[in-house]
């Protein structure tokens, strides 16, 4: 039990009552500090005695919880880094799965009876969900590209007058000579669609993906 | 001897911080290789795949290495 006379000091060498006593002076002596841990301050760093009643009534360790928020959003972010690495590889396992697929096969896409100069045709290749659209811009041109806008895959029509292929969804446009976009959010080519004529009829030999 | 000394709230809260900026702009650097990978992936330029696999993985890696270091600085609380 603490003598009632002798109030206890502050521990900190250069306190007030503090001045002549040595390490040889018992604990008890000494009023113990506040524990740093369980010091809160309110945002606007004011006293609690200062602060409106419903913060008394409800009080918040506000640096506590302005710690566990940066911690929790730094695994939050971290869970998101483990997300983008997981797409990483997974674009890898995609790149092999396309791969084994190999080279596709030849096929008779259409004839030139049937598309008029200035006219147009669509086909499957190389599978059955892979649109494509042959155009034939003058008598002996023809060009097929993938229908699939570069952007959100939204099919692209030919503007053969314009010199386009153009996707009606946001504008987009890509010149017909070489399917490189000209206009709106696309910023990759269209695929081509490698092409042979024998005699009067078109075929599809491969398929040229580009990044430029 | 080697004293290990427990790190206070507010010495704790200034490294969660520093690691958080450096976090932060690890994962900003993983969604653009996750952006330009892919647009080169569509594109038919395969050659970036792994490079790009690897150097997320690394900063995966260096995420984790942080958080562990946050979880160690945890277990050290008084």
């Amino acid at each position: 039990m603490p003598d009632p006379v002798r109030r206890p000091i502050d521990v900190r060498i250069d306190s007030p009552g503090r001045e002549g006593l040595t390490g040889t002076v018992p604990a008890s002596v000494y009023a113990p500090l506040a524990d740093q841990e369980q010091i809160t301050v309110a945002p606007d760093g004011r006293p609690m005695e200062e602060q409106p009643s419903w913060r008394a009534d409800f009080p918040i360790d506000w640096p506590q919880d302005e710690y566990v928020e940066r911690r929790d959003f730094m695994k939050f972010l971290v869970l998101i880094s483990l997300a983008f690495t997981a797409g990483q590889f997974w674009i890898v396992m995609e790149n092999y799965w396309r791969r084994g697929t190999g080279q596709p096969d030849i096929r008779r896409v259409a004839s030139l009876d049937d598309i008029p100069v200035g006219g147009a045709t669509t086909f499957a290749y190389p599978g059955e969900h892979d649109p494509c659209v042959l155009v034939r811009p003058a008598e002996n041109v023809v060009v097929a590209y993938s229908q699939k806008c570069t952007h959100l895959s939204c099919a692209v029509r030919p503007l053969v007058d314009r010199g386009l292929l153009q996707c009606p969804c946001h504008e987009g446009a890509f010149e017909l000579s070489s399917g490189r976009p000209v206009a709106g959010p696309p910023s990759r080519p269209l695929p081509v669609v490698q092409l042979q004529v024998r005699g009067r009829e078109v075929f599809a030999t491969g398929i040229d993906q580009r990044t430029v | 001897m080697r004293v290990t000394r427990p790190f206070t709230r507010a010495q704790r809260t200034i490294v969660v911080y520093g690691m958080l900026t450096f976090v932060l702009m690890l994962v900003v650097l993983q969604l653009w290789l996750l952006t330009a990978t892919m647009n080169a992936f569509l594109g038919g330029d395969t050659s970036v795949i792994w490079p790009a696999a690897w150097v997320s993985l690394v900063c995966l890696l260096l995420n984790l290495g942080l958080l562990g270091y946050l979880y160690r600085i945890e277990r050290t609380r008084t």
